[in-house]
């Protein structure tokens, strides 16, 4: 019998001034409507039975915490998605990368890490990727672990396969990884050119300048006050002539740093000016 | 914007776009309401549906944009790979995360979300599909008093969707597309 407590708009607000108080993470300015659905699913996994029980679980368990932390996040990532994106990427990013003696590039809000492994592999078939570093930064420190190890399952490969060809790879996909029954593993030396680390865009502040910033499918999930807030960390965060790259129903139309930019085509891409 | 205001989602499948057709022929003008069309279709190939919707019916159409508010007169399409939900202040929000019912958009996602927003205001209408998205969300739009509808499984292309509803009996109304037109006419 599926759980039928239903969590009111209170009680949201309850949980994320506790998540605040007690741990420090700040989600009040992220949509309601998702943050409903994700906390209504953990009432349902984890068989609650009432608000005072969850609220109770949050306060007083830091595991508990982290376990909520995971389930909220968004963690659904995919290798070279929207190839047409990628193939801009590819034709009219990278050949500017070229002329940089050093490389460095963010994926800000990166989950499992699939499009910092697709990254890599774009950079590797232009010969940049010994002198690049890629940063993957997320709020979820288990997504990052999963990351790390380069390991993913086997059932998505036809689709990333298939997106590499869309997108104009050169090799063949295969190339990158070793199989292992119902696993992949990335190859090594893709792995070594990126760091990843806890960054949480809400608080955290910029940490380094970049000549390429990805962040897609993230900020959707984000007020109009912190998409702002976000963009102007971002644009911190991003050299002369550097490259923002959001996700497909995202854009950086009608924020403040709008006018210091402009778009590459149709793609969500954007080239700073000064 | 009146907070009674109707407004109306459209869930279907396989079919479910020539139902939306047939239903949208000669109903010249939505002054009185906003449509939202939540489709199951392909990522690729089908990108210019909004343009394909105005030029056979004549109704402004276009795809959903995060934070948007829709409005009366305008014919809403939720992108393809993205989740639809509501936030209090009825505007849209794009959601990438995991499928439902093996779909995104899925049907049951956006009805559910729809119902905590317009509840009573709200008229969701289910239309021919192969599969038994949707169901779960017109309950709870059942649940929450708004209307619901379910295409006639002798009208629709694939029957299974519409079926799966009716045999929760969880609807309103069953009608067939002429009816359905016939239906949001007298909305006015």
């Amino acid at each position: 019998m599926e759980s039928k407590l239903t969590i009111s708009d209170k009680e949201i607000e309850l949980l994320l001034e506790d998540m605040l108080e007690i741990y420090g993470y700040d989600f009040t300015e992220y949509s309601r409507a998702s943050l409903r659905r994700r906390l209504q699913r953990i009432v349902i996994n984890d068989k609650l039975t009432s608000f005072a029980e969850f609220r109770y679980r949050l306060k007083n368990n830091d595991a508990y915490f982290s376990h909520i932390v995971e389930e909220i996040s968004v963690n659904v990532t995919e290798m070279l998605r929207d190839p047409g994106f990628y193939r801009t990427i590819i034709e009219k990013v990278i050949p500017v990368l070229t002329s940089y003696p050093f490389i460095r590039i963010w994926h800000a809000g990166c989950a499992t890490g699939e499009e910092v492994y697709s990254m890599a592999i774009l950079l590797k078939e232009a010969g940049l990727l010994h002198k690049s570093l890629i940063y993957g930064t997320d709020i979820n420190p288990a997504a990052l672990e999963k990351a790390r190890q380069g390991i993913f399952p086997i059932s998505q490969l036809q689709q990333y396969s298939r997106n590499y060809i869309a997108a104009g790879g050169k090799s063949d996909f295969s190339d990158y990884y070793t199989s292992n029954y119902q696993l992949v593993k990335f190859d090594e030396s893709l792995a070594r050119k990126m760091v990843f680390s806890t960054h949480n865009l809400v608080t955290d502040s910029s940490f380094n300048s970049f000549q390429l910033i990805f962040c897609r499918n993230v900020m959707i999930y984000f007020d109009k006050k912190l998409q702002d807030r976000v963009l102007q960390l971002f644009d911190n965060s991003l050299e002369h002539f550097g490259f923002l790259a959001l996700g497909t129903k995202e854009s950086i139309r009608f924020s403040p740093i709008a006018s210091n930019y402009s778009q590459l085509g149709r793609e969500k891409i954007w080239r700073k000016k000064t | 914007m009146s907070p009674d205001r109707k407004i109306v989602l459209i869930g279907g499948s396989a079919g479910g776009l020539q139902a939306i057709f047939m239903l949208l022929a000669d109903l010249k003008d939505i002054n009185h309401i906003a449509i939202i069309i939540i489709l199951h279709r392909s990522q690729v190939g089908e990108q210019g549906l909004e343009e394909i919707i105005t030029a056979k019916t004549g109704i402004p159409a276009k795809e959903i944009e995060e934070k948007e508010i829709p409005v009366e007169g305008w014919l809403y399409v939720c992108p393809p790979d993205y989740h639809l939900l509501f936030e209090k202040d009825q505007s849209f929000t794009l959601d990438y995360s995991e499928k439902v019912n093996f779909c995104r958009p899925s049907i049951d996602v956006s009805f559910q979300s729809a119902a905590d927003v317009f509840g009573s205001s709200l008229i969701c209408i289910l239309l021919s599909g192969a599969n038994s998205d949707g169901t779960e969300g017109l309950a709870y739009v059942k649940e929450k008093k708004g209307i619901t509808i379910v295409q006639n499984p002798e009208d629709a292309e694939v029957p299974f969707m519409p079926l799966q509803a009716i045999h929760r009996n969880i609807m309103d109304h069953i009608f067939t597309t002429t009816e359905i037109r016939d239906f949001i006419k007298g909305l006015r």
